[in-house]
C-alpha cells in the first residue's frame, strides 16, 4: 500500500499521510456506526425500538448527533488547568489511533510492517493512560480525578493478563509481527490459533482447550482496558457522573468518544488477529477460485472488518446484559483469577509447543 | 537535509525542550507531564537509530510504567491532601559543580571516543538477535535481574500487607 503510493507520488511524507488516512476513516466510521448500533442493540435487547424518528429506522440519527456536537459551545469551568485540559483530548485520541499503525487490515493494507507489532500496540496504550490521568487531573473536579485514578489502576492491572496471553501466542507463533501472525493462520478456519494454529499433529489438538481459555482471558481483560461495561467503573454514571470526562463538552467530548470507539475496534482487531486469523478468510478466497487475484486483498479487508465488527457487537451484547462490577471485585477478578490462570496457561502452552 | 535529518531534529527539539521545562517549571505535575514528551522524543531517536525493540521498551517501561506511577503518586498527594508540592532550588553551588563535572566528563567522552562510522544501511529488526544474546551470552545477568525484580515485588507486597496487624 505504502509502496504503491510511494511509486505514485514519489514522496515519503505524502504517501505516508495517504496510508494513514485509511485507518482514520475507519475510526470515524466505527464511531458513527458504533454509536448508532449501540443504541439499536441496547434498545432491541431491552425490547425497545431505539431511535426511529430521524430517517429510516433512525439511520440519520448519527448525522444529527454529529452536527449537534460540532456546533456546541465549548464550555470550560474557570478553575481548570487550561493547558493540560486542552491537550488531554488530543493526546487520548493520539494514543488510541497510534495502535492502528501496526494493525494489518489486509495483506496489502498495513500502515507499518514493524517486527515488534503487537508489543508496540501494548506499549502505546500507555499513552492513553497518561492522557486519561491528565484529563482527570486538569478538570479540577472530584469525580474526574476519581474516575481517572480508577481508570489508570484498571488499565494497568488488566494489561498484565493481556500481555501474558499475548506472550503465549508469541511463543507459539515465534513472531511479534501482527502481519506475520495473520499470514501463519492462512487458508481455512482450522488453521486459526483458537483451533491450535496451522499444522496437524498431537500438539494442535492438545492446544485447543488452552487456546480457548487464553481467548476468554484476553477478551475479558481487553474489555476492561477499553473501560466498557461490566468494567466501566471509571465512568460509572450512577457514582461518578461521567468519570474522567465529566467536565468536557462539544468537540473535546467527541474526542474521548472517538478514542473509546477507536480502542474498541483496535482491541477487537487484536483479538481477531491473535486467535481468529486476522484478515484471513475462513473458507478460502473467491479470488483464488475465480483466478482474479486482485480481488483477494479486498476480500481480506472485508473479513477483517467483519471480525472486528463481530467482536464490537459482542462487547455491546455484554454491556447490555451484565451488571457493573464493584471496584474490589474488579481488582480481585484481575489479580486473583485472571493472572494466575494466564500464568498457568502460558506455562502449559509453552510445554505443548515444545512437544 | 533529508527527511531523516528533519525528523531527527524535530525529536531532538522535543526531547531537549521538554527536558528544560521539566527542570524549570515550578509545578510538579507539569514536570511529570513534560517528562512524557521527553520520553517520547527519546523513543523517536531510538527509532531513527534502527533500535525498534528498544524504542518500544522505552515507551512500555518509561511511559507505561514509571511515568504513570510518578503521576499517580504526585496526584494522590497533591490534590487530595491539599498540600502544594513545589519544586525549588537548594544548594545551588554544589549542584552547579556536580553538574559541571558530570557534563565535562560526558562531553570529553564524546569528544575523545573513536566513533565508528558506518555507511547508512536499512535498519534490520533487532528482536531476534536481542533474544539470542539475552538467553545465550547474558543469561546469568538476565536471570539475576529477574530474581531481583521478583524480590522487589515480594517486598512491596509484604510491606503493603503489614497494615492489618
Amino acid at each position: 500500500m505504502y509502496q504503491y503510493f510511494y511509486d505514485l507520488t514519489g514522496n515519503v511524507i505524502i504517501s505516508g499521510l495517504i496510508v494513514a488516512i485509511f485507518p482514520l476513516v475507519n475510526v470515524l466510521l466505527v464511531v458513527l456506526i458504533g454509536v448508532y448500533l449501540e443504541r439499536k442493540v441496547s434498545a432491541h435487547m431491552q425490547d425497545r425500538l431505539g431511535p426511529m424518528r430521524t430517517g429510516w429506522h433512525g439511520t440519520l440519527q448519527l448525522i444529527a448527533d454529529f452536527v449537534k456536537l460540532l456546533q456546541k459551545e465549548d464550555i470550560a469551568s474557570t478553575e481548570t488547568d487550561k493547558g493540560l485540559y486542552n491537550i488531554a483530548p488530543v493526546l487520548v485520541f493520539t494514543g488510541a489511533f497510534a495502535a492502528y499503525a501496526a494493525i494489518p487490515f489486509s495483506s496489502k493494507l498495513i500502515g507499518s510492517e514493524i517486527e515488534v507489532g503487537i508489543f508496540y500496540v501494548i506499549a502505546v496504550s500507555g499513552l492513553v493512560v497518561v492522557s486519561i490521568l491528565m484529563a482527570g487531573w486538569s478538570a479540577n473536579n472530584k469525580y474526574s480525578l476519581l474516575g481517572a485514578m480508577r481508570s489508570a489502576a484498571q488499565i494497568i492491572s488488566y494489561e498484565i493478563p493481556t500481555a501474558l496471553v499475548i506472550l503465549s501466542i508469541v511463543m507459539l507463533t515465534g513472531t511479534l509481527s501482527l502481519g506475520k501472525m495473520s499470514e501463519l493462520q492462512t487458508a481455512y478456519f482450522w488453521n486459526w490459533n483458537i483451533l491450535g494454529g496451522a499444522g496437524f499433529g498431537l500438539a494442535k489438538f492438545l492446544l485447543i482447550p488452552f487456546m480457548v481459555v487464553g481467548f476468554i482471558i484476553i477478551y475479558i481483560s481487553t474489555l476492561a482496558e477499553t473501560n466498557r461495561t461490566p468494567f466501566d467503573i471509571p465512568e460509572a454514571e450512577s457514582e461518578l457522573v461521567a468519570g474522567y470526562f465529566t467536565e468536557y463538552c462539544g468537540m473535546k467530548y467527541a474526542m474521548f468518544m472517538l478514542s473509546e470507539y477507536g480502542n474498541m475496534f483496535a482491541v477487537s482487531a487484536i483479538v481477531s488477529i491473535l486467535f481468529f486469523g486476522g484478515y484471513q478468510s475462513p473458507f478460502g478466497y473467491l479470488g483464488n477460485t475465480l483466478n482474479v487475484h486482485w480481488l483477494i486483498p479486498y476480500e481480506q479487508a472485508f473479513w477483517f472488518l467483519l471480525k472486528g465488527w463481530f467482536f464490537i457487537f459482542v462487547q455491546m451484547w455484554l454491556r447490555w446484559t451484565l451488571p457493573r462490577l464493584r471496584v474490589d471485585q474488579l481488582m480481585s477478578v484481575c489479580w486473583k483469577y485472571l493472572i494466575p490462570y494466564a500464568f498457568v496457561n502460558l506455562i502449559i502452552i509453552g510445554i505443548i509447543s515444545l512437544l | 537535509m533529508n527527511y531523516y535529518d528533519i525528523i531527527f531534529y524535530l525529536f531532538a527539539i522535543i526531547t531537549v525542550g521538554s527536558a528544560v521545562f521539566v527542570v524549570t517549571t515550578r509545578n510538579v505535575i507539569y514536570s511529570a507531564f513534560f517528562l512524557l514528551f521527553t520520553f517520547f522524543g527519546v523513543t523517536g531517536i531510538y527509532v531513527l537509530l534502527g533500535a525498534d525493540f528498544l524504542a518500544v521498551v522505552q515507551i512500555m517501561v518509561y511511559i507505561g510504567g514509571i511515568l504513570i506511577l510518578l503521576i499517580f503518586g504526585v496526584m494522590l498527594t497533591n490534590t487530595i491532601t491539599n498540600v502544594e508540592i513545589r519544586t525549588g532550588t537548594l544548594h545551588l553551588l554544589p549542584a552547579a559543580i556536580g553538574v559541571g563535572v558530570f557534563m565535562g566528563a560526558v562531553v570529553s567522552v564524546m569528544i575523545w571516543t573513536d566513533w565508528k562510522s558506518q555507511p547508512v544501511a536499512n535498519p534490520v529488526t533487532t528482536t531476534k538477535s536481542l533474544g539470542y544474546l539475552l538467553i545465550n551470552e547474558y543469561v546469568l545477568i538476565f536471570e539475576l535481574l529477574g530474581i531481583l525484580l521478583l524480590i522487589a515485588l515480594i517486598g512491596a507486597a509484604s510491606i503493603a500487607r503489614r497494615e492489618k496487624e
